[in-house]
């Protein structure tokens, strides 16, 4: 149990250094992938994160950016097979429910992740029903549905990209990731 | 009782088993050479004209690569005749070549740049089964090639050719910041890729429209989900679902009208048919299950789908126009992503077991279930045309690798793929 234990705290922190690159990220990719297809469709989610990322330093969100205590656990591991949020992690969709409860202005993209096992789109399905299972969790505890967007993205996104167990633990996962943060 | 006019029937379809019979028995006769597959002799073309690609090499790879040919290496060839008058069928008889197939490169006439003429011989008869003559220009020296191995093909199997078709496939290369997905074609024989669309986020599930003009696929693109289909050609395309939640799993419907889906926008993952003219929605399945993955059977009448309706994951078939789904598959714990064969009477899959998840094939009469593959991680099976091959995808060796196997298991090989882990396959039709 100990053993499981701190395995759980050594995941949440190897997943929260590369959480650290997501916020923000490659909006500016994709706009240039969409400017080589001649395409400007993929440049708006882009600019909409940039908005917010401005706005949010007069809203008070120092508190998600401090980078220690519960608010800063943004990933969320799941057992194989399931979609139950583990009692271990409480304490952290608590802080993140009142959090959203009290700044009603800020959403979050519950990003919902499965291992490589098996068929893709059936994983994209799954991953889904991760991401339910947490929005549920923090609706229950005060964030209103219009703060909360799933996305799920199966098996495309691995945090770790290896072929064992040891890798598809930290897949299976759902990450939450606020705007401007 | 057999009345008159019935057993007269009867006559009629035992005549018909009877003939088909004897048409399956010629057939594994034929196949009865080296390791259950056709000796042939592709002997070098005579190609001065043309300095490069390797016309004899190209087309005994597609042979060999249908599985239902051995074609005789280069060095055991008993004489290296040009010329169709040159052939001397003794010497291939003595080397047990029932078929040898020698051509030439001449320069072309008109706006051509070059002409390959070919011939295939029945080398115990003595006499020419087929002969041919194709204009081409350069940069088609490889498909004119495929094109040759086809009518080869088609002539002694009386079955299409699927030497000269393309597939799909999404590639993911870097990490974190420089991650980029892209949609590829290729030749079948994974030569000559170009690039469909690219992104830094995901790209899933390319599907061809039945015409090969189309293609329906999953971007991420705008950080979420939608379906997108693009012409081929132009270049253009347009977004057909961008719902609220997952939009995934496109699949064409053989008349090409209709594209079935997997959307979560009322709450759980359903099944949809979306007529992509009109953008008309029909719901087919209602269940607090996932529902995904739909497939359509040839006739357009049914679909195949993956539903964890009984607790695991298992393959479901329901009407085109919704109803009550019936379920297909009962060993093991998991089978997804069915897809029939052209012909209709089998199933692909991905099985799940003790071993790991691999390529299966159900045959729709006995329901039997063959394993095709012996991979880890398998997965995205889709047909050539012809039904004989399955192009999927696997993980080996840490590796992600584009994949075919013969639907009799026999014979299976790596498609060289450049541009890192590939994600999704679909056969052209």
């Amino acid at each position: 149990m100990m053993k499981k234990l701190a395995m759980g705290g050594l995941l949440l922190v190897l997943a929260i250094s590369g959480c650290s690159s997501k916020g923000g990220l490659d909006e500016t990719n994709a706009g240039a992938s969409a400017a080589r297809r001649g395409h400007a469709k993929a440049g708006g989610a882009g600019h909409a994160y940039a908005d917010v990322g401005r706005n949010s330093q007069f809203t008070g969100l120092g508190d998600l950016d401090s980078g220690t205590g519960p608010l800063s656990k943004r990933v969320i591991y799941f057992a194989y097979d399931s979609d139950d949020v583990l009692p271990e992690y409480e304490p952290v969709m608590t802080a993140h429910a009142e959090y959203l409860a009290s700044h009603p202005q800020q959403t979050a993209v519950l990003e919902g992740h499965a291992d490589e096992r098996g068929s893709s789109e059936y994983n994209i399905a799954l991953s889904e029903r991760r991401a339910r299972s947490v929005e549920r969790s923090l609706r229950l505890q005060g964030a209103a549905e219009g703060q909360l967007q799933i996305v799920s993205y199966g098996e495309e996104k691995p945090a770790v990209s290896g072929h064992e167990e040891s890798s598809w633990q930290q897949n299976r996962r759902v990450e939450i990731v606020y705007s401007g943060h | 009782m057999i009345t008159p006019l019935r057993f007269s029937l009867w006559l009629g379809f035992l005549t018909l088993g009877l003939t088909a019979l004897a048409r399956a028995e010629l057939t594994v006769d034929i196949n009865q050479g080296v390791e259950g597959t056709m000796p042939i002799a592709i002997v070098p073309f005579g190609q001065e004209a043309l300095a490069g690609d390797n016309l004899a090499g190209i087309i005994a790879a597609d042979l060999k690569n249908s599985g239902r040919f051995t074609p005789l290496d280069e060095v055991q060839m008993p004489e290296r005749p040009v010329p169709p008058e040159a052939v001397n069928f003794p010497v291939w008889q003595s080397a047990g070549q029932e078929h040898v197939v020698i051509g030439q490169v001449v320069p072309g006439v008109g706006g051509a740049a070059y002409e390959a003429t070919f011939t295939l011989f029945d080398a115990i008869r003595g006499t020419s089964l087929l002969s041919d003559r194709i204009p081409f220009k350069a940069s088609d020296a490889r498909h004119t090639a495929h094109r040759m191995a086809d009518l080869i093909y088609q002539q002694l199997t009386g079955e299409r050719g699927i030497s000269n078709t393309r597939i799909a496939y999404v590639t993911a290369s870097g990490a974190g910041k420089t991650r980029e997905y892209r949609l590829q074609i290729a030749d079948a024989d994974g030569q000559g890729a170009r690039e469909v669309m690219s992104s830094s986020e995901p790209i899933m599930s390319p599907v061809w429209s039945p015409d090969g003009k189309r293609m329906a696929y999953v971007s991420f693109e705008d950080r979420k989900a939608a379906i997108y289909v693009q012409n081929l050609s132009t270049g253009e395309r347009r977004t057909v679902s961008a719902t609220p939640g997952i939009n995934g799993a496109p699949a064409w419907s053989p008349d090409g009208s209709t594209l079935a889906l997997t959307l979560s926008k009322d709450g759980n993952p359903e099944i949809y048919t979306l007529d992509v003219a009109s953008g008309a929605l029909n719901r087919i399945t209602r269940d607090d299950a996932i529902d995904t993955e739909a497939s359509w059977s040839p006739d357009g009448r049914s679909l195949v789908m993956t539903s964890d309706r009984g607790g695991k994951p298992q393959l479901y078939l329901v009407s085109a126009t919704g109803g009550e789904p019936q379920r297909l598959t009962y060993e093991g714990d998991y089978n997804a992503r069915g897809v029939f064969s052209p012909d209709g009477r089998s199933l692909a899959m991905v099985h799940g077991g003790e071993g790991g998840y691999r390529i299966a094939l159900m045959d729709m009469g006995s329901r039997h279930l063959k394993m095709l593959t012996r991979g880890r991680l398998d997965e995205s099976p889709s047909f050539a045309a012809n039904g004989r091959v399955i192009l999927y995808t696997r993980k080996d060796g840490g590796r992600d690798q584009l994949a075919m196997v013969t639907v009799d298991g026999q014979s299976q090989r790596n498609i060289p793929i450049r541009g890192g882990e590939v994600r999704g396959a679909a056969w052209s039709p």
